[in-house]
């Protein structure tokens, strides 16, 4: 049965209303409780990738704010690390409470920033930044009972550069333990989606939190690299891309601060022929189309046993043909635009290369918006760990879809990789999911779901993926001096 | 069209020749994965359906709706008024589709053929021992019989739970292809699984595809007796097995969720499961249908305001 596209029951476009959130038509740096201009009067305009619409003009951070900032929560460190952890848990639930009042206004604001579909800020997005706060406001005054020693230490200054692909949820996996643990912050949005960061600011002020606790620097990469040289930082803390976290990791090698870093995926989903097929089709949907597959921990190459190979390719592509693309604030949509051009033209590029190297392409019809920065879901069949779409990490909706025989060669072909730090695997045979789970090198392996997170459970990576851990417990430990 | 290979209908005919090798096959098909089809469900409904799409589900919902009536206290005066009512569903607004069919007992098929001739809609009558299926073989097909005489439409008989539940495929199997024969060229045969009998959701697959291969032309949740009937879950399990089982061999059956859809948005849920799992070609009444009784009123209370822009109340449509 060949997909049906052609539907007697179109849906009518159900929008959100932009009108729940006010945009200002400048931002400045927020600085020691104050929004300020950057010293150097710089200012960058960030646009909604939907529509290509600027959105808002933001001061952007140079090197004399980055000292500034750094200051600023230096300053803070000493009465906010001297609170009992009863008091700093206080803040925290309060943002929590805030941000769960807030959450409509915040996720339109997302959406509109980002480019993500309303339904993923809504239902995913606001609800995790909300968790992570509330998590983490638990674990403020039982830092003693976490497992690192009686009296564990706050490390002071954290200097924190986070991606545009979940800007708030990042923000909040960042800055919750950093609070907790008693730290103080500077943290830099990336330069594409800063506005969530400056309503989080907002929702700081909210809180009544010091002044100094919380400082946010939208910028580019310099003022990230001005942060991470900062000498009166005492740990990093990065997500991005792999190049920007070799060049952190040369950067802070040998000097006294700490550092974690969450970069670069290729997560392997491997299928077995006895799986739960329609929900593991479920499962490779949500594993590299959530977030148009701007995810680092996307399963992007599709492991999936010869035997069952073309019946789960044909359910696959049946599925995708029903995926909606379009208007990402419309409730209706799956799938919304790429968040930038630079990265839009990263993923045609690699796809392009992915085509001349032989693979082949597929995607269902799909029209695309006229405006903006949009990708077809795709699909690489005939593909073999020799392509470049099997080993480069393409962080968009494209996905590479290779063969095993038996669980050995998963095994194995999902751990040929620079990265490991996520995996899936797909089968009705519980001691499978044990046996191969423990021979995988990643740092999060679902098993029968994919893309699923909670606040109690830690995230890292090995290999190339990064190292150190967020969320959960382990998160802790990352914000603590434990010698 | 879907591909009808001669392999793939050789392999489901060598399926039924034995208990060992109908249970192979059932056994086989893919497992379910409970808590990833309860998401799916759930994801599903909440697409946001408004303004001239909600007007067209409705409209859809109205048309697919076999009005009900099973009490052990019917009477010929009811089944005339939800015979009427299935006819001209709001007196108010002629424009409003007739629902599907109405189903009644088998003794009540005479008395509502009459309420509803000309009008297209159908006369569905349970027979089989409905609700328990707990009587001979010979007895159930004299209940059928005796329905398609006094003209039904449609057999909603239920199956042996019983003989499923201790791995008697081949029983069930036999006792469908009976009471289909019953129904003749006359009738479509309506299979209900009882599927909160049946408990999980891998037996609620293998049922169905029990029910197509014995030649059913619906597959049917439940019979509105029990404490669970129609989810979107199972609704949605079963649409997947009718996509898989047309794409396997080229024949299409209809699916029916019955009990405990009671609400316009509840209804709507519904269809998207049948928009986005089965396709366009399952949104008919010929191919999907709602046994329900009270869900009507509401879908005719929305559909005035819809039609007024205001809410009327439950004295603007009729109580039968």
């Amino acid at each position: 049965m060949a997909s049906t596209t052609a539907s007697a029951f179109e849906y009518a476009p159900a929008p959100e209303s932009r009108s729940v959130v006010d945009i200002a038509p400048s931002y400045g740096l927020f600085i020691d409780g104050e929004f300020t201009e950057a010293a150097d009067g710089k200012v960058f305009k960030t646009v909604s990738p939907s529509t290509e619409e600027v959105l808002s003009e933001i001061a952007q951070a140079g090197e004399a704010d980055v000292d500034r900032a750094v200051r600023a929560a230096r300053k803070a460190f000493g009465k906010w690390s001297a609170l009992p952890g009863s008091e700093r848990a206080k803040y925290l639930f309060r943002i929590a409470r805030i941000i769960q009042e807030r959450s409509r206004e915040l996720a339109v604001l997302e959406t509109l920033d980002n480019g993500k579909p309303i339904k993923e800020t809504r239902d995913a997005d606001l609800p995790l930044v909300a968790a992570h706060f509330f998590y983490y406001a638990g674990w403020a005054d039982k830092l003693d009972h976490a497992g690192f020693g009686v009296d564990p230490k706050p490390l002071g200054v954290a200097g924190q550069v986070i991606p545009w692909n979940f800007p708030l949820l990042m923000l909040a996996w960042k800055i919750a333990p950093a609070l907790a643990t008693g730290n103080t912050v500077v943290l830099k949005p990336a330069e594409t989606t800063p506005l969530s960061a400056l309503f989080f600011a907002d929702v700081c002020r909210q809180a009544g939190l010091p002044k100094g606790v919380v400082n946010i620097l939208p910028g580019y990469g310099d003022a990230g690299a001005a942060l991470v040289a900062h000498p009166d930082v005492n740990k990093v803390a990065f997500t991005g891309s792999t190049a920007v976290g070799k060049a952190i990791a040369r950067q802070v090698a040998g000097s006294h601060k700490k550092v974690t870093l969450e970069l670069g995926g290729k997560g392997a989903n491997i299928v077995f022929d006895d799986a739960p097929i329609d929900q593991a089709v479920e499962g490779i949907v949500s594993g590299i189309f959530f977030n148009q597959g701007q995810v680092c921990c996307a399963g992007s190459r599709l492991l999936v046993q010869e035997s069952i190979q073309d019946e789960l390719l044909e359910s696959l592509k049946r599925r995708l043909a029903t995926l909606r693309l379009g208007d990402p604030l419309d409730k209706n949509t799956d799938i919304g635009a790429i968040n930038s051009a630079e990265q839009l033209s990263r993923i045609t590029t690699l796809v392009e290369q992915g085509e001349a190297e032989g693979a082949e392409r597929w995607s269902p019809d799909c029209e695309l918006p006229t405006s903006g920065y949009w990708f077809a879901p795709t699909l690489f069949t005939n593909v073999t760990q020799a392509h470049t779409v099997a080993r480069d990490e393409i962080f968009g909706p494209v996905l590479s879809v290779l063969s095993f025989r038996t669980p050995e060669e998963a095994v194995a072909k999902a751990n040929n990789t620079p990265y490991g730090l996520s995996a899936g695997i797909w089968t009705e045979k519980g001691s499978r999911i044990l046996a191969v789970a423990s021979r995988l090198r990643a740092g999060v392996i679902w098993s029968n779901t994919f893309n699923k997170f909670d606040p109690t459970s830690p995230f890292g990576g090995y290999k190339e993926s990064g190292f150190g851990r967020e969320g959960g417990r382990h998160g802790l430990e990352a914000y603590l001096d434990v010698r | 069209m879907p591909t009808n290979t001669p392999t793939a209908a050789d392999a489901l005919t060598d399926v039924t020749a034995s208990d060992g090798s109908l249970r192979r096959f059932l056994h086989g098909l893919p497992g379910v994965d409970t808590v990833g089809l309860e998401a799916r469900a759930a994801a599903l409904g909440t697409r946001s359906i408004k303004t001239t799409a909600k007007a067209y589900a409705i409209d859809l919902a109205i048309s697919m709706v076999d009005l009900t009536t099973l009490e052990g206290a019917d009477t010929p005066g009811k089944v005339r008024a939800i015979g009427a009512k299935a006819v001209h569903p709001d007196p108010t607004d002629r424009t409003t589709p007739t629902t599907a069919a109405v189903c009644v007992y088998p003794d009540m098929v005479a008395t509502a053929k009459v309420a509803v001739a000309g009008s297209g809609v159908k006369v569905a009558s349970v027979a089989t021992a409905f609700p328990a299926g707990r009587a001979a073989l010979a007895v159930k097909l004299a209940d059928v019989r005796d329905a398609v005489a006094a003209g039904a439409d449609e057999i909603d008989m239920v199956i042996d739970r019983g003989a499923f539940l201790s791995g008697k495929y081949l029983k069930v199997y036999d006792e469908i292809t009976a009471v289909r024969e019953a129904c003749g060229t006359a009738a479509r045969l309506k299979v209900i699984f009882e599927t909160g009998e049946l408990s999980t959701y891998d037996n609620i697959r293998r049922a169905s595809w029990l029910g197509m291969l014995a030649g059913a032309d619906f597959i049917k949740t439940s019979t509105g007796k029990v404490a669970v009937n129609a989810t979107p879950a199972n609704t949605l399990l079963m649409l997947e097995a009718v996509r898989d089982f047309r794409a396997q061999t080229g024949v299409q059956v209809g699916v029916k969720p019955a009990g405990g859809i009671r609400t316009t948005k509840d209804a709507i849920k519904f269809l998207v499961l049948v928009n986005e799992t089965a396709g366009a070609d399952w949104l008919d009444n010929h191919w999907f249908r709602f046994g329900a009784s009270s869900l009507l009123n509401d879908l005719l209370m929305q559909r005035q305001k819809l039609a007024t822009g205001r809410y009327s109340g439950p004295d603007y449509v009729t109580v039968d």
